[in-house]
């Protein structure tokens, strides 16, 4: 009877460390993506008049990188407090939108890990988080996503710190070559999801096509553009996919 | 000055982040909300991608549409996302060369 216990112990024990490996395997393209972006993040805050410490801290703290590089041009500007801030919010929160449908997905885990995976939520641990959105019904889920949110992170802090440190180190055309990483990797996450179901295609190229109206036909600013097309397009999931579609 | 600045951002981006692992907790949906709620993750990566991928090389959107069908073409044969990504970046770099 002992025995059978430890044997159980065991392979949860086992299980947890293979998703947080599963989790770390899965953030890491998005590692390759994020460490050359902060590295330039790195060097154009330290040149806006940050410090490396506050460059870092802003990593830390902030986690979008996006937003981050708007807030080291604004700073360099001389823009104030409530322009920043407030050019924030608006750029990050399609993060709302993206919380909503991930926390949706993850609805059976206890609200304190549903707490702590939202926080790490950005763009790129979104898009990979919710592509294996099935990890929340396996035991030890959130290892799975905490350990990918956790990756991704590090590789952020650990970059803005980097290009800080070292300044504008690497050639410059490779730094402009890995600006494509995030794209690719954002195709390379739905491509096979489109292979599999036809309909989930038609949603983002309708998004795609929004967006591109919004964005350079009207001028919308970028953010509220990624919100309105995420918005309005996956509306049409609702005639479109089926219900255990995730 | 600075860090009021970034704990100011810090703050306006861990909200909306946070609310909705609240907001979840407490209701659950139709089945036309859910089905809603799902399209979200495919309709975001669209929005993501596209016009944002011609500003790669920001005068010359074409290098960074070229880069987007090769990961394209990659993702296609049931790849790892990582050669996806390392395809793309190998043809930016040398389209720029």
């Amino acid at each position: 009877m002992e025995s059978a216990e430890t044997a159980t112990n065991y392979r949860d024990e086992q299980s947890r460390v293979e998703a947080v490996k599963r989790g770390a395997v899965a953030g890491f393209p998005i590692v390759l993506g994020y460490l050359p972006i902060a590295i330039a993040y790195g060097v154009l805050a330290k040149q806006s008049g940050l410090t490396t410490f506050e460059t870092t801290m802003m990593s830390v703290l902030v986690f979008a990188g996006a937003a981050q590089f708007m807030a080291a041009n604004m700073i360099a500007q001389g823009a104030l407090f409530l322009q920043i801030v407030i050019a924030t919010f608006v750029l990050n929160f399609r993060h709302f939108v993206m919380s909503m449908s991930f926390m949706n997905k993850v609805r059976s885990l206890p609200l304190k890990w549903k707490f702590g995976l939202s926080i790490g939520l950005t763009d790129e641990t979104f898009a990979v988080s919710s592509l294996n959105g099935e990890e929340s019904k396996k035991k030890h889920g959130m290892y799975f996503f905490a350990s990918l949110i956790l990756v991704a992170y590090f590789s952020w802090v650990f970059g803005s710190f980097l290009g800080a440190m070292i300044g504008d180190a690497l050639p410059a055309t490779l730094s402009d070559s890995m600006g494509i990483a995030l794209y690719a990797m954002f195709i390379g996450l739905l491509i096979p999801s489109v292979k599999k179901e036809w309909r989930v295609g038609v949603i983002a190229l309708v998004a795609m096509s929004i967006n591109y109206l919004l964005m350079e036909q009207i001028s919308l600013d970028v953010g509220w553009a990624i919100v309105v097309s995420t918005i309005l397009a996956s509306l049409l999931g609702i005639g479109l996919l089926k219900e255990d579609e995730s | 000055m600075i860090m009021a600045i970034i704990i100011g951002m810090a703050i306006v981006t861990m909200v909306p982040r946070f609310i909705p692992s609240f907001i979840m907790e407490k209701i659950t949906l139709r089945p036309w909300l859910n089905r809603w709620l799902n399209a979200i993750p495919f309709a975001a990566l669209g929005a993501l991608v596209f016009p944002g991928i011609m500003s790669v090389i920001p005068d010359q959107p074409w290098i960074g549409l070229l880069g987007g069908i090769v990961a394209t073409v990659i993702a296609l044969f049931n790849l790892n996302v990582i050669f996806a990504v390392v395809g793309a970046i190998l043809t930016v770099f040398l389209l720029t060369m």
